[in-house]
C-alpha cells in the first residue's frame, strides 16, 4: 500500500493539486495499479542485452529553421492566457 | 434513397453521376445529426459553416472533371483531440475547453487537399485516456446499438457517428486500442496503421511512442481509401515513414493464419469467443491454413502498457501548466498558477495516469517500474517477430467482453483497462491493426482483430477484405 505522504509528493512532483478527497481515492487506486505492477517482475529480462530503441524508426535531421507562413508562432503565443509585447507573461520566477 | 447510409465508393460514385451534389449530401448528413444526436451525444461540435464552404468548394471541383479524389465532397467527424483550424481542439479537457486550434493536423490537410467536408469534432475521453468515451468532461456519448452502453473509448464518438449514419466516416486515433476498441462496440471498421506510417503533427500528443492517427469506416474499402489519403512521411513528424500504399490481392487460401492460444483464456466471454472461432473455422474453409501460435508476454502486456502510456503521457501533459494554453488560474506565485490550473483543469483518470507515469519514472522507482516496462516491450516485440516469421496475419477478439454499460466500470479503474487486454500488445510493439464486425450478441456487436506485419497494412487490409466478403 502506498502511503499517504508518498501521493503528496508524486502529487508535488506531478504539479498537480489535489482535495483532501482525491487524495485518498488516489491512494486506494493507485495502490491497486502499482499491485497489479508486479506482475512484470516474473517477466525474465535477464538475457536483454541492451534495450532497443522505442521508436526504431527516428531519424534524425538537419537542424535548419523553416519558413512558417501566417505568422504562426506570434498568433501561438497571442494565444498564451497572458501575453504582452509578443512574449508569455508568467508570474515573477525569483 | 438515404445518403446518408451509403459507403464511400457508392458516395463518390454518385457525384460523379450527378445524382446528387455534395451540398445536398453535407445537407443530408447535417438534417441526420440534429435529428439523432440528441439521442446518442457523438458530436462535441458541428463545424455546419466549414463542412458548407467545403461541400461548395467541392462541387465545383466535381464539376469541372471527371476525376476527383475518392474523399471529394465526402462528409467525415473528427476526434477533438485532432486539430482542424479555427476551430476549437478540445480533448475534452476543461484545460482546454476554450481553445481554438491555429493550424491543421498532417492527417486534416491531406483530408482537405483532397476536398473532404468536415461535419464537426466527436467527443472522446479526456486526453484520449480511457475505453468508454465516459471520461470526457463534456459529456456522454450512448452506443446506438443499446443506449444505455457505452460506445467504447477513447475514439467513441467517432465510431457511434459512423455507426449512427451521422458521418460517412471519421477519424480516430489509437493509443492502446482506442480506435479498434469503440469499433468493436459500435459495429464499424477501425484500423491502426503502424506506427510512422501516419504522421502524428497536430495530434494532441498522449504517449507519442504509442499514439497513431486512423480511420472508422462503414467497410474495409473506405478505411483502406483513408489510409491511403493520410498515410506517408511528414517533414513534420520525424518519426513518420515514407510508406506508400500499395494495392494488395490476397486469397484466403493458402493465407497462413496465427492463432495464439493466449488470446483464448480466462476473462474472455464465451460468446463473443463462439463467435471468433467461427469466424475462424470459416475462413479454414476457404483454405486459409490455420497455425496455433504461442505469444508467451501476452500476460504482461497490460501492466506495461499502463506504466509506459502514463509515463509518456505525464510528460506530454507537462505543456498544461496554466501559462501557454486554454485555463489558467489566478495565483500568487509561479507554482501555485501550475498546481491550481493543472488541479482544477484536469480530470479524475487524468490525473490518475498523471500519478502513475510520474511514479514510475521517480527517483527510487524507475528501474522497477519504466525501465522494466522498456524491457518487457522489447519481449513483446520479439513475440510477435517470432510469430511473424511463420504466420500472414494474426487473428482474434478485439476485444474480450461486448460493450458494457454505462457507469458500470467506472469506480474500479483496473476493471476498465481490462477491455485493453488484446489491443494494447499491438501498440507496443507498434504493429498495424484492425478490427471489423464479425457477429453479434443479442443487438450487440463484436469485433474481430486482425494483426499484421509491419509496414504490411495494404496486406492487412487485404486480407480483411477477403474476410469481409466471406463473413457476408
Amino acid at each position: 500500500m502506498i502511503s499517504k505522504d508518498e501521493v503528496i509528493h508524486i502529487a508535488k512532483l506531478a504539479r498537480l493539486e489535489l482535495t483532501e478527497e482525491e487524495i485518498e481515492k488516489m491512494q486506494k487506486d493507485l495502490s491497486s495499479i502499482l499491485d497489479y505492477f508486479d506482475l512484470l517482475k516474473k517477466a525474465d529480462t535477464s538475457k536483454l542485452k541492451t534495450l532497443s530503441h522505442s521508436i526504431p524508426h527516428g531519424k534524425t535531421r538537419l537542424d535548419l529553421v523553416l519558413e512558417e507562413n501566417n505568422n504562426l508562432a506570434g498568433d501561438l503565443i497571442k494565444a498564451a492566457p497572458n501575453e504582452k509585447d509578443g512574449y508569455i507573461k508568467v508570474k515573477q520566477v525569483l | 434513397m438515404d445518403l446518408t447510409s451509403l459507403t464511400i465508393r457508392q458516395a463518390h460514385e454518385g457525384l460523379k453521376s450527378k445524382k446528387f451534389t455534395s451540398r445536398e449530401l453535407t445537407q443530408a448528413f447535417l438534417d441526420k445529426i440534429k435529428e439523432k444526436d440528441v439521442k446518442i451525444g457523438a458530436y462535441l461540435s458541428i463545424t455546419e459553416e466549414l463542412a458548407l464552404e467545403q461541400a461548395d468548394k467541392a462541387d465545383e471541383r466535381i464539376a469541372k472533371g471527371r476525376d476527383f479524389p475518392m474523399l471529394c465532397g465526402i462528409p467525415c467527424a473528427i476526434k477533438d483531440n485532432i486539430l482542424v483550424k479555427d476551430q476549437k481542439c478540445t480533448a475534452t479537457s476543461k484545460i482546454l475547453e476554450n481553445y481554438t486550434a491555429l493550424y491543421d493536423a498532417t492527417v486534416i490537410k491531406k483530408l482537405k487537399d483532397q476536398g473532404a467536408v468536415i461535419l464537426g469534432k466527436t467527443n472522446l475521453d479526456e486526453f484520449a485516456m480511457g475505453g468508454s468515451t465516459e471520461n470526457s468532461a463534456l459529456g456522454v456519448t450512448k452506443n446506438p446499438n443499446d443506449l444505455e452502453r457505452v460506445p467504447g473509448g477513447s475514439s467513441g464518438g467517432s465510431a457511434a457517428a459512423v455507426a449512427s449514419d451521422q458521418a460517412l466516416y471519421a477519424l480516430g486515433t489509437d493509443t492502446g486500442g482506442s480506435i479498434r476498441q469503440p469499433a468493436s462496440f459500435c459495429g464499424v471498421v477501425g484500423f491502426k496503421p503502424t506506427y510512422g506510417a501516419v504522421s502524428r503533427y497536430g495530434l494532441i500528443a498522449f504517449a507519442s511512442s504509442l499514439d497513431q492517427a486512423g480511420p472508422l469506416a462503414k467497410n474495409v474499402e473506405d478505411a483502406k481509401i483513408i489510409f491511403e489519403t493520410i498515410s506517408g512521411k511528414d517533414p513534420s513528424d520525424a518519426t513518420s515513414v515514407g510508406y506508400i500504399f500499395q494495392e494488395s490481392k490476397i486469397d484466403l487460401k493458402g493465407l497462413k493464419i496465427g492463432i495464439p492460444k493466449e488470446y483464448f483464456t480466462e476473462g474472455l466471454d464465451p460468446e463473443v469467443e463462439k463467435i471468433i472461432k467461427n469466424a475462424i473455422e470459416k475462413a479454414k474453409e476457404k483454405g486459409a491454413e490455420i497455425i496455433g501460435i504461442s505469444l508467451p508476454t501476452t500476460e504482461y502486456a497490460l501492466a506495461c502498457y499502463y506504466i509506459i502510456a502514463p509515463s509518456e503521457a505525464s510528460a506530454n501533459l507537462a505543456r498544461y501548466d496554466g501559462m501557454r494554453y486554454g485555463l489558467s488560474e489566478n495565483a500568487e506565485n509561479l507554482l501555485d498558477v501550475y498546481l491550481k490550473s493543472r488541479g482544477k483543469g484536469f480530470g479524475t483518470e487524468v490525473k490518475r495516469r498523471i500519478m502513475i507515469g510520474t511514479y514510475s519514472l521517480s527517483s527510487g522507482y524507475y528501474d522497477a517500474y519504466y525501465k522494466k516496462a522498456l524491457q518487457v516491450r522489447d519481449l513483446i516485440k520479439s513475440d510477435f517477430k517470432k510469430a511473424f516469421e511463420n504466420v500472414d496475419v494474426i487473428l482474434g477478439p478485439t476485444v474480450p467482453f461486448p460493450a458494457f454499460k454505462i457507469g458500470e466500470k467506472t469506480e474500479d479503474p483496473l476493471s476498465m483497462y481490462l477491455a485493453d487486454i488484446y489491443t494494447v500488445a499491438v501498440n507496443l510493439a507498434g504493429l498495424p491493426a484492425l478490427s471489423m464486425p464479425c457477429g453479434k450478441i443479442g443487438k450487440l456487436p463484436v469485433g474481430l482483430h486482425i494483426i499484421g506485419n509491419y509496414f504490411k497494412d495494404h496486406e492487412l487490409l487485404g486480407v480483411a477484405a477477403q474476410l469481409e466478403n466471406m463473413l457476408k
